[in-house]
């Protein structure tokens, strides 16, 4: 089951297009990243699931239904800067944006109440927001997000400027999000975070799919018979027949060998009595790796 | 309640709670009473406070010594010699006046002023006057004209203005009151219509830079969300203005009570100017309040609520497309110049031009142009320019406000949404035809 279908969707202005005949699915309960450099679309595409836009092609469905204002109270936003008025309270605050998404005062109240308390937040009810420090804004901006139990949950780059007390913290809540059932979708260039929460992903490039699938799939598609050999004793990797060596790394006392291999890949050409070997594998490219290579290629078209 | 409400709720109450707004609608009124206060007490003591000067007089020619009359302020007492120690030693006498030995009225006249403080320029005056009075009847009766007919010569000039409506009622008007009452009320539309315009621009700056439409446009309209704001800030206004009439009103009465008189009841004034300890306030000044009695105040407090609004309304649209259409507050100058010019220049010229020719083609003009009408017009009210131009004038405002509304939320739509460059013109005049 998808919980939001991108299908066909494009989006132009005046002298760029934003989006180009883009189609992806975003599975239900799952975390999905939305990866991209800077002006690939991402937050043109955000806008048009949030309905700050229209897009001029294609169309958008919601739990298989053409996306509707109706859908609005299903979804939870988290923009990348702080969409917080500075001067206002805490409390007043979130009290604001829950009415703006329909609940009553006394329910709003509860919630309110219930989230500052999981956050241990409540003395801060009477602060204003520009009292706070970064971390303190980003859980009043989380609890924005997910005060009206929504279904689907985007997130703009989460862990901008955050210690790493504060990105695990989001990590963690992101994760609980997804255990509670949410689908979660996640716009962020720290790919080491890609990798440790998403299930799935696709990588936009100036307006453009370039790939898309579960993260190990699109990691595994751009393998390149690229492998690491860590061992001890002396090795001369040159004198060896039927690899291409690409690194050496001579630490103390071992060292790692990247290399490839001219024919198939048999361990046993490094069968020698002088090296003890202590990790053989082959390098599965990084999201970092995968980003790279792919937003890179499309930038010399 | 629905999205407006909300909106323009929060936008209410974050303006009225902040301790900025609470001091500034608490002091004003008490400065302006305690001003208001400072000046009646002023006049008032100041009258009192008039002391008589007794300045005695040398005349060894006997042309002044019989006949010279003491004015209010000075009492003349002859001597026939008066030394310096004298008056260094006589606490009631503050200066001698000698007059030449060998005087007679067909020659200049010096005196000789002694005194151990220095001449205030009432006393000059006082003193010029009252030798120049005796010279002159003297040389008119060498003429041989009889001292009734002196007398009747003496003459005062003074303008009490009628104005006269269609019906033929007349009323007293004073062209000094009208142009300051004028003036009062549009200087606090101008004020108005810049402190709010320019919270209308910064809040709708602070939601775009802070990312905040983004987080509630897809639930809120961008034109609800503008006119919440718009909508807000008047409100705002509008307490602030409250609450400075009902605390003024009260101070004045306080004031009022302490100095015994009823400001606001003429007849009281009247009888007060009859008063002889009020005998300090001279009838030009109750002339004054008079006319100030008969400004239509109905009339003009409706005209003022209106274009106070209006020109509000039809500004902050303005300044709300332009907190939508740049990133950060310096990129707002170049915008809002154009849109200040009009209202910089119409108070200006309100001083001079407008209030100095009323019914005037320029002001005539000007009351009629939606830019400039709530600062011209009101000017022009305590005039009482003709009903059908009040009349069109609003119009004109009421239907502009519409249109600029229109176009400001087109504008504030697209605006909301872009970041990075300063739009033209050219593209601002491009936002206006997009669609959704």
């Amino acid at each position: 089951m998808e919980i939001i279908q991108v299908k066909e969707v494009s989006k132009f202005y005046a002298n760029h297009t934003a989006l180009n005949n883009v189609s992806f699915d975003v599975p239900k309960g799952k975390i999905f990243g939305l990866l991209g450099p800077n002006g690939a679309g991402k937050t043109s595409l955000i806008r048009i699931i949030n309905q700050i836009t229209a897009p001029d092609q294609g169309e958008i469905l919601f739990n298989g239904q053409p996306l509707t204002k109706e859908h609005i109270k299903q979804i939870g936003y988290l923009p990348e800067e702080r969409g917080l008025y500075k001067k206002m309270s805490v409390y007043d605050q979130l009290m604001y944006f829950a009415r703006l998404r329909g609940m009553t005062r006394t329910d709003a109240n509860q919630r309110i109440h219930n989230w500052l308390e999981k956050f241990e937040a409540t003395t801060w009810k009477k602060k204003k927001i520009e009292e706070l420090s970064k971390g303190m804004q980003q859980k009043i901006q989380f609890i924005v997000t997910v005060m009206h139990n929504p279904d689907f949950i985007i997130l703009d780059e989460p862990f901008t400027g955050f210690d790493p007390k504060n990105t695990q913290l989001i990590k963690d809540e992101i994760l609980n999000l997804k255990a509670n059932g949410a689908s979660i979708m996640l716009s962020t260039h720290r790919m080491e975070n890609v990798e440790a929460i998403c299930d799935n992903v696709v990588l936009l490039n100036k307006a453009k799919v370039v790939t898309q699938g579960s993260v190990m799939d699109v990691r595994n598609s751009l393998k390149d018979n690229t492998f690491s050999l860590t061992y001890s004793g002396q090795l001369d990797p040159t004198q060896i027949a039927h690899i291409e060596v690409k690194n050496l790394e001579q630490r103390q006392t071992d060292a790692t060998l990247l290399f490839s291999y001219t024919g198939k890949p048999d361990i046993q050409l490094f069968n020698d009595p002088r090296i003890n070997i202590t990790e053989y594998r082959e390098v599965i490219p990084s999201m970092q790796d995968v980003f790279l290579t792919l937003t890179d290629n499309s930038s010399d078209e | 309640m629905n999205n407006i409400g909300i909106v323009t709720s929060r936008e209410y109450l974050t303006r009225v709670k902040k301790k900025s707004f609470i001091l500034m609608t608490l002091l004003t009124p008490l400065l302006i009473a305690s001003f208001y206060g400072i000046i009646i007490w002023v006049n008032i003591g100041q009258s009192e406070s008039v002391e008589q000067q007794n300045i005695v007089l040398v005349d060894p020619s006997g042309v002044f010594s019989e006949r010279i009359v003491s004015p209010d302020n000075i009492r003349f007492i002859p001597q026939k010699s008066y030394s310096i120690e004298d008056l260094i030693y006589a606490d009631s006498i503050d200066a001698v006046i000698t007059v030449d030995q060998n005087y007679t009225i067909d020659k200049p006249l010096t005196l000789n002023y002694k005194s151990m403080g220095s001449l205030s320029v009432n006393s000059n005056a006082s003193i010029k006057d009252a030798f120049g009075n005796v010279i002159r009847d003297q040389k008119l009766s060498t003429m041989g004209i009889e001292q009734g007919a002196i007398d009747s010569l003496r003459s005062s000039v003074e303008i009490s203005q009628v104005k006269v409506d269609e019906n033929g009622d007349t009323k007293t008007s004073n062209a000094m009151i009208n142009s300051g009452v004028g003036m009062i009320l549009s200087m606090m539309i101008y004020f108005f219509i810049f402190l709010y315009g320019v919270q209308v621009m910064k809040g709708v700056l602070e939601e775009k830079t802070n990312r905040i439409v983004e987080l509630i446009v897809s639930t809120v309209k961008p034109f609800q969300l503008m006119m919440g704001k718009v909508i807000g800030i008047a409100l705002v206004g509008l307490t602030q203005l409250t609450i400075w009439i009902v605390l003024s009103g009260i101070l004045m009465a306080i004031i009022g009570v302490i100095v015994g008189i009823n400001f606001m009841d003429i007849n009281e004034l009247k009888n007060a100017a009859q008063n002889p300890d009020l005998s300090g306030m001279k009838l030009e000044d109750l002339e004054l309040l008079t006319a100030l009695q008969s400004l239509p105040f109905a009339k003009l407090f409706l005209s003022f609520l209106f274009y106070f609004l209006g020109g509000y309304l039809f500004y902050g649209a303005l300044f709300a497309a332009i907190g939508s259409a740049v990133d950060n507050e310096t990129d707002t100058q170049q915008f809002m110049l154009p849109i200040t010019m009009p209202l910089v220049f119409s108070i200006a010229i309100s001083f001079s031009l407008i209030s100095g020719d009323p019914h005037g083609t320029l002001a005539t003009w000007m009351s009629m142009i939606p830019l400039t009408s709530p600062i011209v017009m009101m000017v022009r009210m305590p005039f009482e320019p003709d009903l059908w131009q009040v009349l069109l004038s609003m119009t004109i405002l009421v239907f502009s406000i519409i249109g600029v509304t229109y176009m400001a939320g087109k504008i504030y739509r697209t605006g909301i949404l872009m970041y990075g460059k300063k739009p033209t013109y050219k593209e601002l005049a491009k936002w206006l035809f997009y669609k959704n």
